[in-house]
C-alpha cells in the first residue's frame, strides 16, 4: 500500500518529463526535463530495494551527463525551437501513430495480457533480504562474477576519453589557437594553412 | 610390350599440343617432321599391339568421366582385331602422307598449324576406332569433324575454301543428329553405352528397336561417310590441300561409317537394317560412278569415286560380308590415297591447276607420278593383281553367295549394281589418267617431278596397292580375314549364308568387267573425245535429279527457316525476353532506390515499422 | 510486491515509446540525442525491476553497466556533434542526406 503511494507520484513525473524532452520548444527545456525524468527514475529505483543504483544514477547519470548537455547547449547557442528548414512529409503524423501503436503492442506484451507471449509473470516474490541491492552486495558480485565487465567497462571509458580529446582537438589539423586568440573563423583558416606543422603540435 | 597399344591415341595428340603452342617458332621442317615422327611412334605401338594381342579383346579405362545417377561411361579404350587394323591403317597410311605434306605445304606459311590439325585429327580418330563405348567414339566422331572443317577451310581467305568447310561441317551436323537420337534410343532400351556389353545384348532386344536405332547410327554413317542423301560435302571438301584430301577424305574420317557399322554389326546384322545399309550403299556407289564420269575437276572425280567405293564397303556390309568390307576399306586406304597424293603432285607441278581440261601430257615430265598414278588406277578399277581386284572381287563373291543363299531380288539387285558400278569405274578413272597424262602439255607449262620427301611416300603406297591383296588372298591364307573373323563370329554365327564355292566365276567376271571397262574408256576418250552420252550425260551431271532437288528446294528452304528462326524468333522472342527481365531489374531497383531518401529519421521510421510488424507477428501466433 | 511487476514494465514501455517518437519526429541533434537517453534508461528501470522480482541482483549490475556505458556514448556523441557543428554551423539531422541513392 505503502509502496502504490510512492510509486504513482514518481511515475507520474516520469512521463511528464518524458513527454517535456520531446515536445519542448528550448533544448534547455528539454534537459531540465530529463533530469526530472532522471530523478524519478532513482525514487523508483529505490523502492526496488536498488539504493547503489539510485544513487549512481544520481551522481552520473543526472549529475555528470545532463550536465554535459547543458554545457554543449550553450556552447552551441541553440536556437529555440527546430532547426530551420522543410519538415518531411507526414514524418510526425507518422511517427506518432506508429509510436502509439507500438506502446500498445509492448504494454500488451508486457503486461503478458496475450496468452500466447511468453508470461511476464514471475513468481511473487517474498521480500527480499535485507543488504539486497547494498553496495556491498553490488559491490561483492562487481569484484567477482563481473570482474572481466568490469575491466572492459575500464576500458571503454579510457578509449571514450582518448576519442574524446580527439576530436575536440581535431586529428591532424592544427587547431591550437596562438596566444592572441582570434574569433572562430580566422582560427580555423589560420589552422589549416599551418596544417603541414600538424606533428610537431602538441 | 602390350601395354603400349594404350598410347596409340597419346603420341599425335602430344603433337598436336606442342604444334599447337610452340610450333609457330619452330624452323621450317621442324613440325612437319615431328607430326609426321609422332604418327610413326604410333604406328609402332598399333604394331606392338597387334604383335602382343592375347587372342581376346583387351579394355582399359583411362579416366572416369561421367557418373551421373544409372548412367555411367568412362574414357575407355578397347583393343580387340578390327580395332587394331584400324588403327594400322591409320597410322600407316597416316605417317605416309604426314612425310608428304612435309614437301608438298613446304612454301606455305601457315605450315605449323597445318600439322597440329592434322596430328589433332589422327588422334581423334584413333580415339574414334580404339572407343569402348559410344560416348567415346562420338566424341572421336565429331572431333574429326571439327579437324575436317578446319582443315578443309585452312586457306580460310578464299571463300570457295571457307564455305566448303561450313558446308561439311552443316551436313555432317544433320547426320549426327540422326546418330545422338540412335545413341539416346540404345541407352533408354539398353541400358548401356558400351560397346561390348550392346553387342552381346543385340538378341536380346525388341527387334523393332534394334532396327529404328540401326537405321538412325547409319544415318550418321551417311553423313560422315558421304553416302546418299548426305554425300554433297565431299566433293567440294576438295578445296582443302591435297594430303588433307588423301588422309581424311579418302582414307580414314570418312571410313568412320563403315567402322561404326563394323563394330556394332550384331546390332545392324537384322534383315530391315541390312537390307537398309546394302541398298543405299550400292545405289550410292552406281550413282556416285556415273557422276565422277562427267566430273572436270581431277580431285572431284577421285572424290565421286571414294563416295562410290564407300558404297561398295556398306554394300558389303549388308550382305551379310562384314571383313571384306573393312579389307575393301583397307586396299582403298592404299590406292585412294595414292591416287589423291598423284593428283597433288600434279597440282604442285601445273601450279595449282587442276581441271583436266588444262591438263595433258603430263606422261613424260612426271613420270614417278604417272606411274603412280597408274598403279592406282588399275587398283581402283579391279585388275588382277592389284589389291583392289582382291577385295572388291571379295564383296561380289560374298553378294552373289548371299543372293544365292535366298536374298531374293533385293539381293540380286545389288549384285548388279555391284557389277555396272565396277564397269563405270574402270570408265572414268581412264578417262582421268587419259586427259591428265596423255595426249599434249598445255602451252605454258613447265612442270617438273616431286621432291623425293613426295615421291617415296607415293612408292610406299604404291607397292601396297600391288602386294596389299595378299591380305586377303586364299591362297596366302587371308591373314587379315583371319583375324577378323573371331570378331564378326557372334553376328554371323546365326545369320551366316551357306557358303556355296563358286570357284573362279567372279574372279574372272570381275576381271572381264574391269578390262572392258578399261578397253571403253579408252575407246571414248582417245585422243581427248568428249562423247555427248545423250540423256545418259546430262542425267549424271544433274546428279539424277538430285542437284537441283537440294540446290533449288531444300537449300532455299532451310535458309528460310533458319531466317526466320535467327530474325522474329531469337531476336524478337528470346531476346526480347531476356531484355525484359533486365528491364524489369531495373524499373524494380528505381522504384527501391526512392527508399534510400537519406534522412536517418526516415530511416528510423522504417526500423519502427519493421519491429511493429515482427512483434505483430510473435504475438499474434 | 505490492506493486505489481506489470506496473513497472507497462512505465518502462511507455517511455521507451515517448523516447522513440522522440527520435522520429524532433530534427534538432540534440534534443534526439536526450529522447535516446530516455530509452536508455526506460531499458534500465525494465532491468531493475526485474531483479527484484527474481531475487538475483543480476539486474542491478546490468544497469551499472548500462550507465557506464551511456556516459562513454554521451561525451564521445556530442563530441562528434561539436565537431558538425563546427564545420556546418548546424544541428539539423535532415541536412545529413548525403547517402541518398
Amino acid at each position: 500500500m505503502v509502496e502504490l503511494v510512492l510509486f504513482l507520484p514518481a511515475a507520474a513525473l516520469a512521463l511528464a518529463g518524458a513527454l517535456g524532452v520531446v515536445t519542448a520548444r528550448r533544448p534547455v527545456h528539454s534537459a531540465l526535463a530529463l533530469l526530472a525524468v532522471l530523478v524519478a527514475l532513482a525514487c523508483l529505483y529505490l523502492l526496488l530495494w536498488a539504493p547503489f543504483v539510485a544513487v549512481l544514477q544520481v551522481i552520473v547519470y543526472a549529475g555528470a551527463i545532463v550536465v554535459l548537455f547543458l554545457f554543449v547547449i550553450m556552447l552551441l547557442h541553440m536556437q529555440p525551437g527546430e532547426p530551420p528548414g522543410e519538415d518531411l512529409r507526414l514524418q510526425r503524423p507518422t511517427a506518432v501513430a506508429l509510436g502509439a501503436l507500438f506502446l500498445v503492442g509492448l504494454a500488451a506484451v508486457v503486461s503478458g495480457g496475450r496468452s500466447a507471449a511468453p508470461a511476464v509473470r514471475p513468481p511473487a516474490a517474498a521480500p527480499p533480504t535485507p543488504g539486497f541491492g547494498s553496495p556491498e552486495a553490488v559491490g561483492q558480485a562487481l569484484f567477482t562474477r563481473f570482474l572481466l565487465p568490469v575491466e572492459l567497462a575500464a576500458l571503454i571509458l579510457l578509449i571514450g576519453m582518448v576519442g574524446a580529446v580527439v576530436l575536440a582537438k581535431g586529428a591532424l589539423a592544427v587547431r591550437v589557437p596562438s596566444p592572441a586568440a582570434r574569433p572562430t573563423e580566422a582560427a580555423e583558416a589560420e589552422g589549416e594553412a599551418r596544417a603541414p606543422e600538424a606533428v610537431a603540435a602538441p | 610390350m602390350a601395354e603400349l597399344a594404350w598410347t596409340i591415341p597419346l603420341w599425335p595428340l602430344l603433337g598436336w599440343l606442342l604444334l599447337g603452342v610452340a610450333g609457330g617458332r619452330l624452323p621450317r621442317p621442324l613440325p612437319g617432321v615431328l607430326a609426321s615422327a609422332l604418327v610413326g611412334v604410333a604406328f609402332l605401338a598399333s604394331v606392338a599391339g597387334a604383335a602382343t594381342y592375347p587372342g581376346t579383346p583387351q579394355a582399359r579405362t583411362l579416366s572416369p568421366w561421367i557418373a551421373a545417377g544409372a548412367f555411367r561411361a568412362d574414357v575407355a579404350l578397347l583393343v580387340d582385331p578390327l580395332a587394331l587394323v584400324m588403327a594400322l591403317v591409320v597410322t600407316g597410311v597416316g605417317f605416309v602422307i604426314h612425310v608428304y605434306s612435309i614437301g608438298y605445304m613446304a612454301d606455305d606459311p601457315r605450315a605449323a598449324t597445318y600439322f597440329a590439325y592434322l596430328n589433332l585429327f589422327t588422334a581423334a580418330m584413333l580415339l574414334l576406332v580404339l572407343a569402348r563405348n559410344l560416348l567415346v567414339l562420338f566424341v572421336g566422331w565429331e572431333l574429326v569433324g571439327l579437324c575436317s572443317y578446319l582443315l578443309i577451310g585452312f586457306w580460310f581467305t578464299r571463300e570457295r575454301a571457307a564455305a566448303a568447310g561450313r558446308k561439311a561441317f552443316v551436313v555432317n551436323r544433320i547426320g549426327d543428329a540422326a546418330f545422338l537420337l540412335g545413341v539416346l534410343l540404345l541407352w533408354t532400351q539398353a541400358g548401356t553405352l558400351d560397346l561390348a556389353a550392346l553387342n552381346a545384348r543385340a538378341e536380346m532386344l525388341d527387334p523393332s528397336l534394334v532396327f529404328s536405332a540401326g537405321v538412325l547410327l547409319f544415318a550418321g554413317a551417311t553423313g560422315k561417310s558421304a553416302q546418299l542423301p548426305l554425300y554433297t560435302w565431299l566433293p567440294d571438301a576438295m578445296e582443302g590441300p591435297t594430303p588433307v584430301s588423301a588422309l581424311i577424305h579418302a582414307a580414314t574420317m570418312v571410313t568412320a561409317g563403315v567402322y561404326l557399322v563394323a563394330r556394332l554389326y550384331p546390332l545392324f546384322a537384322h534383315p530391315g537394317t541390312l537390307a537398309v545399309v546394302g541398298t543405299v550403299g550400292a545405289l550410292t556407289a552406281l550413282f556416285a560412278a556415273t557422276v565422277a564420269l562427267r566430273e572436270w575437276d581431277l580431285k572431284r572425280v577421285l572424290a565421286y569415286s571414294t563416295i562410290s567405293q564407300l558404297g561398295y564397303m556398306f554394300l558389303a556390309l549388308g550382305v551379310l560380308a562384314p571383313s571384306a568390307g573393312i579389307f575393301h576399306l583397307t586396299t582403298h586406304a592404299f590406292f585412294k590415297a595414292l591416287l589423291f597424293l598423284a593428283a597433288g603432285s600434279v597440282m604442285h607441278a601445273m601450279h595449282d591447276v587442276i581441271d583436266m581440261r588444262r591438263l595433258g601430257g603430263l606422261w613424260a615430265p612426271l613420270r614417278v607420278t604417272a606411274l603412280a598414278f597408274l598403279v592406282g588406277a588399275l587398283a581402283l578399277a579391279g585388275v588382277p593383281p592389284f589389291a583392289g581386284f582382291v577385295s572388291k572381287d571379295l564383296i561380289l563373291e560374298r553378294a552373289w553367295e548371299h543372293a544365292l543363299a535366298g536374298g531374293g531380288l533385293v539381293a540380286g539387285l545389288l549384285l548388279a549394281m555391284g557389277v555396272l558400278t565396277a564397269f563405270v569405274t574402270a570408265v572414268y578413272i581412264t578417262r582421268a589418267a587419259l586427259y591428265t597424262f596423255a595426249g599434249a602439255l598445255p602451252p605454258d607449262a613447265h612442270p617438273h617431278e616431286a621432291p623425293p620427301v613426295m615421291t617415296v611416300p607415293m612408292g610406299v603406297l604404291a607397292l601396297l596397292s600391288v602386294a596389299g591383296g595378299v591380305l586377303g588372298a586364299r591362297w596366302a591364307g587371308a591373314p587379315l580375314l583371319a583375324a577378323l573373323a573371331a570378331v564378326f563370329e557372334g553376328a554371323l554365327g546365326h545369320a551366316a549364308p551357306a557358303h556355296a564355292p563358286l570357284g573362279l566365276l567372279v574372279p574372272a567376271l570381275s576381271t572381264v568387267v574391269a578390262l572392258g571397262g578399261l578397253a571403253t574408256g579408252w575407246w571414248l576418250h582417245r585422243d581427248r573425245r568428249e562423247p555427248a552420252l545423250g540423256w545418259f550425260g546430262r542425267a549424271a551431271e544433274q546428279h539424277w535429279g538430285l542437284l537441283p532437288l537440294y540446290d533449288g528446294l531444300l537449300v532455299p528452304a532451310a535458309r528460310r527457316a533458319a531466317l526466320l528462326l535467327a530474325g522474329p524468333v531469337d531476336q524478337g522472342v528470346v531476346d526480347r525476353a531476356v531484355n525484359a527481365v533486365g528491364g524489369a531489374a531495373v524499373a524494380v531497383a528505381g522504384a527501391l532506390r526512392r527508399l534510400q531518401t537519406g534522412y536517418v529519421r526516415q530511416y528510423a521510421l522504417l526500423l519502427l515499422a519493421g519491429t511493429i510488424l515482427v512483434m505483430a507477428y510473435w504475438v499474434v501466433r | 510486491m505490492t506493486v505489481p511487476l506489470a506496473y513497472y514494465l507497462v512505465l518502462g514501455a511507455a517511455l521507451f515509446a515517448i523516447g522513440m517518437t522522440g527520435v522520429l519526429v524532433r530534427r534538432n541533434a540534440l534534443v534526439v540525442f536526450m529522447a535516446i537517453e530516455l530509452m536508455l534508461n526506460s531499458v534500465n528501470l525494465t532491468f531493475v525491476a526485474f531483479a527484484r522480482a527474481l531475487g538475483t541482483l543480476d539486474g542491478q549490475l546490468a544497469v551499472v553497466f548500462t550507465i557506464v556505458v551511456a556516459g562513454v556514448e554521451v561525451v564521445v556523441g556530442l563530441a562528434l556533434i561539436v565537431e558538425i557543428f563546427r564545420a556546418r554551423r548546424s544541428v539539423n539531422l535532415d541536412e545529413v542526406h548525403l547517402l541518398r541513392g
